[in-house]
């Protein structure tokens, strides 16, 4: 009985030692990032030397049709899209376009995989390269 | 404290396993927890090589120079369809609709029913199902008419409420019948990419 004791106690130490990682208050995620916002904004943007914003907004649609997603919205006038993939998980993504001064458009991308954010630069990158095959122009890194 | 435990000289057996056993709980709940920090598969958002067959299989080419048409008569034969339209941007080329349906299946009832009666505990079979298609129209570069590319993938509950499947619709026959139904009511010829 007494060798009971201490069992339990490690065991509640290792719990509260894996569990460390995980949040006290899930209302905190509503406004909540894990990366600092520069980092991800700019791993997230690209700028284009492009103007047709129209044109632009269409490529992204097939560029993510490519890459196997569903569209779920699009709006012209506010530049934006959204789509879901299905692969055994979700990933939601979406992409806005604007005008960056008068010859380049910003293209913005983020994306939610099930129920955590993406936060690393890869798939960004590889979004980026596969839409800069569609469109036929160099995708260019924001400071 | 441990190597006190395990090494007590008194029923070094019974003592040991009594350790064991809320260890190897422990090791479930942080292979459990790890979940929690999934990561996206490194091929989620890069082209895959069979992405240009795929593109093939979803895409058609009308000879039309009227998108706004093409669009209206992609709308209608999803509702022909049985598809509930949930967003469309027609200056973008662009029509989504869905539909919720029965996803079960007799094989897969007949076996978790055998299960159940094996294992002596419920088995979830999937219960219910929304197919999801997205149809984009896009002008073609260097010649005339317009590619409309249909996607379809859908998200399947079991009878426990939980997703039992998420999965793109890629056969062919799905695409075929579309287009050839879509062919039939723009009067024009679906070609192939």
């Amino acid at each position: 009985m007494k060798a009971k004791l201490p069992i339990l106690w490690t065991s509640f130490a290792c719990l509260l030692l894996v569990t460390t990682g995980c949040q006290t208050n899930s209302r905190d995620q509503a406004l909540a990032t894990s990366e600092s916002q520069l980092a991800l904004r700019q791993m997230q943007t690209r700028a284009f030397d492009m103007t047709n914003r129209n044109k632009m907004l269409r490529t992204i649609i097939a560029t993510l049709q490519d890459l196997s997603f569903v569209i779920d919205r699009a709006d012209a006038e506010l530049g934006s899209v959204s789509g879901t993939k299905l692969d055994g998980y979700q990933l939601r993504m979406t992409v806005t376009v604007r005008p960056r001064g008068e010859t380049q458009l910003l293209v913005r991308a983020n994306a939610q995989y099930n129920i955590t954010p993406v936060e690393d630069p890869e798939p960004y990158q590889q979004f980026f390269t596969a839409l800069e095959k569609s469109v036929f122009l160099t995708a260019q890194q924001v400071d | 404290m441990i190597s006190r435990i395990i090494h007590r000289p008194s029923d070094v057996g019974g003592r040991a396993s009594k350790f064991f056993i809320p260890l190897f709980a422990l090791v479930i709940v942080a292979i459990l927890l790890a979940a929690c920090q999934q990561k996206i598969p490194k091929e989620a958002l890069q082209l895959s090589p069979d992405s240009l067959d795929r593109r093939q299989l979803q895409t058609r080419v009308f000879d039309t120079t009227d998108e706004t048409e093409l669009i209206s008569a992609s709308a209608a034969l999803l509702q022909d369809l049985g598809f509930n339209l949930d967003e469309s941007e027609v200056s973008l080329g662009l029509v989504v609709g869905s539909k919720d349906r029965d996803a079960t299946e007799a094989g897969q009832v007949a076996a978790s029913l055998l299960l159940a009666v094996l294992i002596g505990a419920a088995v979830p079979w999937d219960e219910k199902q929304k197919i999801r298609a997205s149809v984009v129209t896009r002008e073609l570069e260097g010649r005339n008419g317009y590619a409309l590319r249909l996607t379809m993938q859908r998200i399947v509950w079991n009878t426990q409420e939980q997703i039992s499947r998420t999965e793109p619709l890629d056969e062919p026959e799905i695409y075929q019948e579309f287009f050839g139904k879509l062919s039939k009511a723009v009067f024009l010829e679906a070609q192939e990419l």
